[in-house]
């Protein structure tokens, strides 16, 4: 349109600066998948997903709970007649059945050590919703928060898209697992002082997001304690609560805030339901403020983003079911233990290193020993690798603003156990291809130079499809989609 | 209801945390209170409250629910719950393609085919109330304003003010002409922002108007249009009761009015639609964005991420909207009884001495209680409905809270209820006024 550019002027700043985060790196991936996606029977050569941090390993065990109360919908005969009540609720109160199954579930997966209060729990569009709102409650434009990093991608939207906040991240190293040290938090904030840059609060995530390790005590009562003598706020999203599967076990800021001298008014925890229950689509986002004015605040803004009555009824009875839950999650432990530990074998017998992790959906890989040199554009080089010759989609840790190149977030539990199987085939090829070149490194230095050349060209693929740029823009593409053909979705006929 | 406790040693929140902008304090709001304490019961409490101040569509469930019965297997992932994991896992922001395709056909129904949509062009958010509030971040910074016309609805305060940072100027609308907009009132409007060193990013029109119950003609659509062209600024046309229009060719849409200039100017129009209003289901949050602007439409689809539908609901509704005999009868059934509502409590109100602004929409009417003034002013509206709410005890909205220039007018809801509350409304509506032709004649 030559409208566009003429357009673009009409609209305001938040649309037409790039805060959106769609131009990163991080979403190339997907495009190679997306144009490319692997089938077992169908497409055996194409790319495997494994970028998308989903847990769909029991939704046998929820299916069988639908079909085993069907008064839970308001659809079925069996619920039909609660239809007319629940289609009008539309208080962001939110239902009181669904808020006190909510802080139940809550308090569960801490271990019951916390009991949650349903009148803190404040509905938002998910995860994603809920964060920014916090912020928007939080902080001014031009305001900042400190984020350890490696972190979650999407942050860079979240937190400050349409908020105008600042992220100030707080690198964690290898050297020491990548915790969250106090110095670190200090020097950090000191920084940030003498630029003139106002830092309003400190975001975590734990369970952490990409490390998929969980934070000890410790480093929980030394944040707290850093966000009360600094007098700024602690956001802890908590929405991998329940994707532990071994010791040391979750806790919550909330059961350390107990036995601790602190600030309440300071602590504020975002949960979902989109990670530890598998229900991305329902937009189960809930902001759990110990400040009364925040969660009254977030309150209000939560009709910006309220869950839907139907689903909240749907989940007001299902986990009020507490010998389901109880079985759900023992079984979602299970099931992740399990398929990490078939992971974490097969990437040990290639020498492929990890963080050592009891939680998430991902592993946190070093491929710092296959890096050219230690540098970002290296990482970049090798991610394209991985993703055209190797041809799975795993997020470099760049995207994640790791201050040490070379590591990577591999989703493992968003596929079959076949898939499992081929993705770490491809894995172990590729390793052993590279050590194979190394010992032939002088004879085929100009070969190899060759084929790096020929790797680095932008996203080739062995299908006859063409790349087709227009195809690929993010206009396309959704972040978050389980890409149609993937195998992990059921055919609709 | 939302009471601020002064703490002295509390770290500030944010400045849009603190500020009032939320327009809670409303006295729109204050009516729900006495409402809440006190609900009308037909059975357990009929000295109750009756609540007039919600514009919601009850008129029409039974055939919902009739459609569920009938296909409930459908809609709730049927025996086996088959294509539950692909639905719970489907977070795209795009949306089901499915339930966009019957959007676009459902709001192409409701006029009666005169206008064509695009599903491609349908954004998804959760309520319109999300959607007036992304459109808003999309088309003004902070500190810009939008020219809204008066009387308007009391939320749009919250909508399209608090997070935003924009501002509202108000485009005056009076009784003389039925509170029509005019080109005047657009220029005064979009002069008196230019005084106050605002930036005009855009007009927002309600069409049909809440609170007014009344659709905006033909050429004033058009004046509408030429005005946002001329001063190069957009245009958001919230159709959300267009489907509550009381007979289908009273009714124009924006849409219609493209149509007819050839998408001359189409790139800096918006709609708003919702099912909250025309299918009576504000819980499920069915909000959408349909604009004719591909920036926008992109942008929009990457904001919504902070607020989807659920997919659950998407699904539920992708197979009743998609049915096209029930969609048919539905939007058919549904004018006529809002119609039938509408007659019966403008007669009622007739009866009682009371004359109110002559609608053809929405779930309410536009009361004239002028004449009952102790004083043209916003105090003597407010005193008199105090009086209606704690002794007539209905909860109605007056017209202060919509921002109405001419004190004296409030918006009375009808179809929140059953005929039988309605009756008693009337009756009650009835005795207060004989009562004061009582009093007067004392005096």
């Amino acid at each position: 349109m030559e409208f566009t550019r003429k357009n673009r002027q009409l609209l305001s700043r938040i649309a037409t600066n790039d805060r959106h985060g769609e131009n990163s790196p991080y979403f190339d991936g997907w495009k190679a998948y997306d144009s490319n996606p692997f089938h077992p029977i169908h497409n055996p050569d194409g790319v495997i997903q494994m970028g998308l941090a989903e847990n769909p390993l029991c939704f046998d065990l929820i299916e069988k709970w639908i079909r085993e109360n069907p008064d839970a919908s308001i659809c079925t005969a069996e619920g039909l007649d609660k239809f007319k009540d629940i289609a009008i609720y539309q208080d962001y109160h939110g239902l009181r059945e669904f808020r006190e199954a909510v802080a139940k579930f809550m308090g569960r997966v801490g271990g019951n050590r916390v009991t949650f209060d349903p009148n803190r729990i404040v509905m938002s569009g998910g995860a994603t919703g809920a964060n920014e709102t916090a912020i928007f409650c939080l902080a001014d434009p031009g305001d900042a928060f400190l984020v350890p990093s490696p972190y979650y991608a999407g942050f860079a939207r979240d937190l400050r898209w349409r908020t105008g906040v600042e992220i100030v991240p707080v690198h964690c190293k290898s050297s020491n697992n990548f915790r969250i040290t106090r110095a670190a938090l200090e020097e950090a904030y000191e920084k940030a002082q003498r630029s003139n840059i106002n830092i309003k609060g400190v975001i975590i995530t734990n369970p952490s997001n990409p490390l998929g390790t969980v934070l000890d005590k410790e480093t929980l009562r030394s944040l707290v304690s850093f966000v009360t003598d600094k007098k700024i706020h602690l956001v802890s999203d908590e929405i991998y609560a329940a994707t532990v599967f071994s010791s040391p076990r979750f806790i919550s800021v909330a059961e350390v805030m107990q036995d601790m001298d602190c600030n309440r008014d300071l602590i504020h925890i975002v949960y979902s339901l989109s990670k530890d229950m598998g229900f991305p689509g329902f937009r189960v986002g809930i902001v759990y403020s110990f400040n009364d004015d925040v969660t009254n605040c977030a309150r209000k803004m939560s009709s910006f983003g309220l869950v839907s009555s139907q689903t909240q009824f749907l989940l007001a009875s299902m986990l009020s079911d507490d010998e389901f839950v109880g079985n759900f999650l023992r079984e979602s432990s299970k099931r992740l233990a399990k398929r990490h530990h078939v992971f974490t074998k097969g990437l040990e017998e290639v020498g492929i290193s990890t963080i050592k992790s009891n939680a998430g959906l991902f592993f946190w890989m070093d491929m710092r020993p296959l890096l050219k040199e230690q540098t970002t554009k290296a990482e970049t080089e090798l991610w394209r690798v991985i993703i055209n010759k190797v041809k799975l989609n795993v997020s470099p840790g760049s995207s994640f603003l790791c201050s040490e190149p070379g590591w990577f977030r591999i989703c493992f539990a968003n596929m079959d156990d076949k898939t499992v199987e081929v993705a770490l085939d491809r894995i172990r090829e590729f390793v052993l291809q590279g050590k194979e070149e190394n010992n032939h490194e002088a004879d085929k230095s100009q070969a190899r130079a060759q084929r790096w050349r020929k790797q680095n060209l932008r996203l080739s693929f062995s299908s006859s499809r063409l790349y087709d740029e227009s195809l690929m823009s993010p206009h396309m593409i959704s972040p978050h989609s389980p890409i149609p053909h993937s195998p992990l979705v059921r055919a609709r006929t | 209801m939302a009471i601020e406790i002064e703490k002295p040693s509390s770290v500030r929140l944010s400045k849009v945390a603190i500020s009032k902008t939320h327009g809670e304090d409303s006295p729109y709001f204050a009516g729900w209170k006495a409402y809440d304490e006190n609900p009308y019961d037909e059975i357990h409490n009929q000295s109750g409250v009756i609540q007039m101040g919600l514009a919601e569509n009850q008129v029409s469930f039974d055939l919902l629910e009739k459609y569920l019965e009938e296909h409930h297997e459908v809609s709730s992932w049927g025996k086996g719950a088959p294509g539950f994991r692909e639905n719970a896992l489907f977070q795209d922001y795009h949306g089901l393609k499915s339930f966009r395709q019957a959007m676009a056909n459902f709001m192409e129904q409701i006029r009666g085919g005169k206008a064509k949509f695009d599903p491609d062009r349908i954004v998804l958010t959760a309520g319109a109330t999300a959607a007036n509030e992304l459109l808003t971040f999309i088309l003004a910074d902070p500190g810009d304003a939008l020219l809204v016309p008066t009387p308007y609805y009391p939320g749009f305060d919250r909508d399209l003010r608090w997070r935003t940072g924009v501002k509202i100027v108000p485009i005056h609308c009076n009784s003389s002409n039925n509170f029509q907009i005019t080109p005047e009132a657009l220029e005064a409007a979009y002069q008196s922002a230019e005084s106050m060193d605002l930036k005009v990013r855009g007009i927002l029109i309600t069409n049909p108007s809440n609170p007014l119950g009344s659709t905006i003609q033909s050429s004033v659509l058009n004046d509408i249009l030429d005005f946002a062209a001329h001063k190069n600024i957009h245009l958001v046309s919230d159709e959300i009761y267009s489907g509550s229009t009381f007979s289908p060719s009273e009714f124009v849409s924006i849409a219609e009015i493209l149509r007819n200039r050839n998408y001359k100017d189409a790139e800096r129009v918006h709609i708003v639609y919702s099912l909250s209003k025309d299918l009576g289901l504000p819980g499920f949050r069915v909000g959408t964005i349909y604009s004719y602007n591909d920036d926008v439409v992109t942008t929009a689809r990457r904001m919504s991420s902070f607020t989807l539908i659920s997919s659950q609901t998407q699904h539920l509704l992708a197979c009743m909207l998609s049915n096209h005999e029930f969609t048919q009868n539905y939007i058919k059934t549904n004018r006529e009884r809002l119609n039938k509502r509408y007659d019966m409590i403008i007669q009622g109100l007739k009866k009682a001495g009371i004359e109110c602004l002559k609608g053809n929409a929405g779930l309410f009417c536009w009361m004239n209680l002028s004449p009952l003034l102790n004083e043209p002013t916003r105090q003597g509206e407010l005193e008199l409905w105090n009086i209606i709410l704690n002794q007539v005890k209905l909860n109605i909205s007056p017209g202060s809270s919509c921002h109405c220039s001419e004190p004296g007018w409030f918006r009375v809801c009808f179809a929140n209820m059953s005929e039988q509350t309605l009756r008693v409304a009337l009756q009650r509506i009835h005795k207060f006024m004989e009562q004061r032709k009582v009093c007067s004649v004392n005096q």
